[in-house]
């Protein structure tokens, strides 16, 4: 199984400017800043979150606090997948309860991640809000979930996968659109 | 009549190691000669095999009567014979013991139906319980050839001194499992490294070399024959070189278990849980040494079958001993003959006069004596397989092992009780 | 991971890297007893036997609690009830437990190889709680998780051992742990039970006569409980024992400044361990507890958490 690049959905650039312009809705759909929390579902979903904060900070001054969820043990398929994933800690050093969450996630697909992230969240307290910020929704939805703040809106086919690369993590920085080929 | 034609003569007793021929005629040798004639005698094609006096097992376990399920006398005779032993002694330690005439004729009546000769050992003290002594008088004259508690040892001193002097009179040897009862209490191997690591209670070497000073003494206290069973340690060895050097009436044996591997080789596996337990490489080069400088008299299996639902349990659990009857020949010729150790004439002493001088026979093949016969081969290739086994049991150590060297033929009485059905002898 | 782990015998066969690993991911684990919602439902609809021959309530409560904090179902035999007493074998007794279909069995055991034994009858996994004399790993795993923790690292560090480590099965999975990451070993007791043999268990151990000998200049200190009578030996006196090997505050004092003290439990105050001491500053001994938690989850996720072997496909993560 192999893997071809089709097309480049953003540059650097455009990410940038989409960062930025998430950033503001986020403040102005909640009213300001203090009450929220970015908690980033790993892995790319975290420096999306540092990233958000910043902006935010940027933006009108507050300094959110950003937290880490790591879903390995939310997950609804560990017993089909091989090799078996490797859990990494969930940071997140203030507590949840009462708190306006935006749970920040590089791509929203089938929604199953984001079903994790919400058992692990509510594992950890009762938030007052939960919502979503996505940089890519691809569509394909397998749950009832949707995302409050979304970067683009791209068209996928199932043998489609939307890679975000990021500086943090990938030494790059842009989104692909690529295909699974047999 | 039988005519073995073509064989290499191997015989301790006369020191014959050449191509001869042997005749026979009924239960008896008629003659031995190059090249011997014998219209209408069957033919037994004997070139490039060894043709020796018939292999003597002085120490086995047949579990008949009481442990049917690891053993009869039928089965354990029939894996013998295909060890190429013709006589086998069965120790006492069977369910009731047999330390009364009455169990001693069943063995025999049981016997009589054996391929191979089977010469019973007589329980020491009744029950082999260390307390009283067991009707040993009354055994002589059912059959017993020699006196034991194995399984055992002799309880005390004080009981060993009593038996030794009642055996001398009785003109029996006695044979001792020598071993420190309060050092082995729990162990289930040699203690050392291994043992230490492997989280097993383990006994060290004294445990042996304490009971067989203590034997010695009492030996030379009483001048009773003392032999020793299963031999495993330097220390021991040592003991019984200086005594044989004072003239003291002492023999020995080993198995060939313990000439071929040591506590490294235990790891959970119940089929290496033996008493006396391997021993360590220091032992082991020790007991090779005895082999070559005579201090060993004889080399004898203690095949001691346990089923293999007896043997499926955890190490600590599992009963000691293993079978040995048809990898004898194979352990001490890897061990010893083909690493020039020992000499083959000597390998078959270890086996035959080593063996008859303790029970006061003799093995010889000449004219007139009776027709048991040993045939093996000392560069067979083949490969042991204890599920194939004859013997009920399969707890071997050596299964899957391969082997240069086999017995090929057993006769007893001038009959020949078992033969190796793939015959591809090599030439020379 | 290198590559999959199929039971957890015992430490010796382990790599550092396999070690290493393991330690690494019980921090989430770690973590999630700090949660106000332990329970998750990563081993839901999957089952642990809990096979206990030796009676144990620490361990085998704490492998519970792994296995439930993970929505995994708990079997519980107990070795007073269990049909042992009645005659029936250990290969039989796991049979039925087998029977049953656990995903896994945690087995306590008071005979060394007992666990190998099973493992070589049985298709599912096979953790060893700890065999006779043998191995303890899911303990030593928790004791290098707190010492870990608390030192920044396992490597070379100076490690004493005190009492009796001939029986000890916590103190030889220790050896073997920590002797992958270099450390070197003091170890000290009864000389009957302190034995030569001990030294070949591995590189850079140890014996000396006296504690404050091996006390001097240590990094951890590993305190083992006191088992007085022993099947076929003479029993040893209380008093000796407390004279000659009793972890004070002032022979403590001998080890460096931030000296910890680790103890596998339970404890017996006053015998092997000045209650001071035991509620010292230098004690781990409630981290090594909650550790040990976290241990036992990430080791049942690992064993048990994925396809069952030979079930697997490859998918892509979501």
């Amino acid at each position: 199984m192999r893997v071809v690049e089709k097309e480049q959905v953003m540059g650097a650039t455009e990410m940038d400017r989409t960062i930025q312009r998430l950033g503001h809705e986020i403040v102005e759909k909640s009213g300001g800043a203090g009450n929220l929390v970015l908690i980033g579902i790993r892995r790319r979903g975290v420096p999306l979150a540092q990233r958000l904060a910043k902006a935010i900070r940027a933006i009108d001054g507050s300094v959110v606090p950003v937290g880490t969820l790591d879903i390995t043990l939310y997950r609804d398929d560990l017993s089909l997948v091989a090799p078996q994933p490797v859990v990494h800690s969930t940071e997140i050093p203030f507590s949840v309860d009462d708190r306006d969450v935006v749970l920040v996630d590089d791509v929203l697909y089938t929604g199953r991640t984001v079903r994790a992230a919400m058992n692990g969240l509510f594992d950890l307290g009762r938030p007052k809000r939960v919502r979503l910020c996505v940089l890519i929704d691809r569509g394909h939805r397998e749950l009832p979930i949707e995302a409050t703040f979304v970067g683009r809106y791209v068209q996928t086919s199932d043998t489609e996968i939307i890679e975000v690369r990021l500086e943090e993590v990938d030494r790059e920085e842009r989104v692909m659109l690529v295909e699974r080929v047999p | 009549m039988l005519l073995i034609k073509g064989g290499r003569l191997v015989d301790p007793a006369s020191g014959t190691d050449a191509r001869l021929d042997v005749l026979i005629e009924g239960e008896r040798i008629a003659q031995v000669a190059p090249a011997v004639s014998a219209p209408g005698a069957e033919v037994f094609d004997a070139s490039g095999l060894c043709v020796a006096p018939g292999f003597i097992d002085l120490h086995c376990h047949l579990r008949e009567p009481g442990d049917e399920l690891s053993e009869t006398i039928e089965s354990g005779t029939q894996a013998a014979a295909r060890g190429g032993f013709t006589a086998v002694c069965c120790m006492p330690n069977t369910r009731p013991v047999n330390d009364n005439a009455s169990v001693t004729r069943f063995i025999l009546d049981r016997a009589a139906r054996a391929p191979v000769r089977v010469w019973p050992i007589g329980a020491a003290s009744q029950g082999s319980q260390g307390e009283a002594l067991a009707e040993i008088a009354a055994m002589r004259r059912a059959g017993i050839v020699a006196v034991s508690d194995d399984g055992r040892p002799i309880a005390t001193a004080r009981l060993l001194r009593q038996v030794m002097d009642y055996c001398r009179s009785l003109g029996l040897a006695v044979v001792d499992h020598c071993e420190d009862s309060s050092l082995a209490a729990g162990a289930v191997m040699r203690e050392g490294t291994h043992s230490v690591r492997l989280g097993l209670r383990g006994m060290p070497a004294a445990t042996e070399s304490i009971a067989v000073a203590r034997d010695l003494q009492l030996c030379e206290l009483t001048g009773c024959r003392l032999h020793i069973a299963h031999l495993s340690t330097r220390a021991s060895l040592e003991l019984v070189r200086q005594a044989k050097q004072r003239g003291l009436p002492v023999t020995c044996e080993v198995t060939p278990h313990h000439l071929t591997l040591t506590d490294a080789d235990v790891g959970y596996n119940t089929h290496f849980k033996m008493n006396p337990p391997l021993g360590s490489e220091e032992d082991r080069q020790a007991l090779l040494e005895g082999l070559a400088d005579g201090t060993v008299d004889a080399v004898a299996t203690d095949h001691a079958p346990h089923a293999p639902a007896l043997k499926a349990v955890e190490f600590d659990r599992a009963p000691f001993g293993v079978i040995g009857f048809e990898t004898a020949l194979a352990l001490v010729l890897d061990q010893c003959v083909h690493t020039g150790r020992i000499a083959l004439l000597r390998a078959v002493e270890l086996f035959t006069t080593g063996p008859a001088r303790l029970l006061g026979h003799t093995r010889r093949v000449a004219p007139g004596e009776v027709a048991d016969l040993t045939l093996f081969s000392t560069d067979f290739s083949w490969t042991f397989r204890a599920e194939e086994s004859a013997s009920r049991s399969r707890n071997s150590p050596f299964d899957g092992r391969s082997f240069r060297g086999a017995p090929m033929a057993t006769i007893v009485a001038g009959r020949i009780v078992w033969r190796r059905q793939r015959q591809s002898a090599a030439a020379g | 991971m290198p590559h999959r782990l199929r039971h957890l015998l015992g430490i010796e066969p382990l790599s550092a890297a396999q070690i290493a690993d393991l330690l690494e991911q019980a921090k989430p684990f770690q973590e999630i007893q700090r949660h106000p919602l332990k329970k998750l439902a990563t081993l839901r609809g999957k089952s642990v036997a809990l096979a206990f021959f030796e009676p144990s309530t620490r361990t085998r409560i704490s492998f519970a609690t792994a296995a439930t904090r993970l929505g995994a179902d708990t079997m519980q035999l107990q070795a007073e009830a269990s049909s042992l007493q009645k005659g029936e074998s250990l290969l039989d007794t796991v049979w039925t437990l087998d029977a049953m279909k656990p995903d896994c069995i945690v087995m306590r055991h008071r005979s060394s190889g007992a666990p190998h034994f099973v493992a070589q009858h049985l298709e599912i996994p096979v953790i060893n709680a700890g065999d006779g004399m043998h191995e303890h790993p899911t303990q030593a795993l928790l004791d290098a998780l707190t010492i870990r923790d608390r030192k920044g690292t396992l490597e070379g560090l100076r490690v004493a051992i005190i009492g009796d480590i001939l029986h000890s099965r916590v103190a030889r999975s220790n050896i073997h742990l920590l002797a992958k990451f270099g450390c070197r070993f003091t170890l000290v007791g009864p000389a009957m039970w302190v034995p030569r043999e001990l030294e070949d268990l591995a590189p850079h151990v140890r014996r000396v006569a006296r504690i404050e000998e091996a006390l001097e200049g240590t990094d951890v200190v590993l305190v083992l409980r006191v088992q007085l009578e022993r099947l076929h030996e003479p029993a040893l006196p209380l008093d000796e024992y407390i004279h000659l090997y009793q972890l004070t505050p002032e022979r403590l004092h001998r080890a460096k400044p931030d000296v910890i003290v680790l103890h596998p439990g339970p404890m017996n105050r006053g015998v092997e361990i000045d209650p001071v001491v035991a509620d010292g500053p230098h004690s781990c001994i409630l981290e090594q507890v909650t550790n040990g938690v976290a241990v036992r989850m990430n080791l049942l996720y690992v064993l048990i958490g994925g396809p069952p072997l030979g079930m697997e496909e490859t998918h892509a993560a979501d």
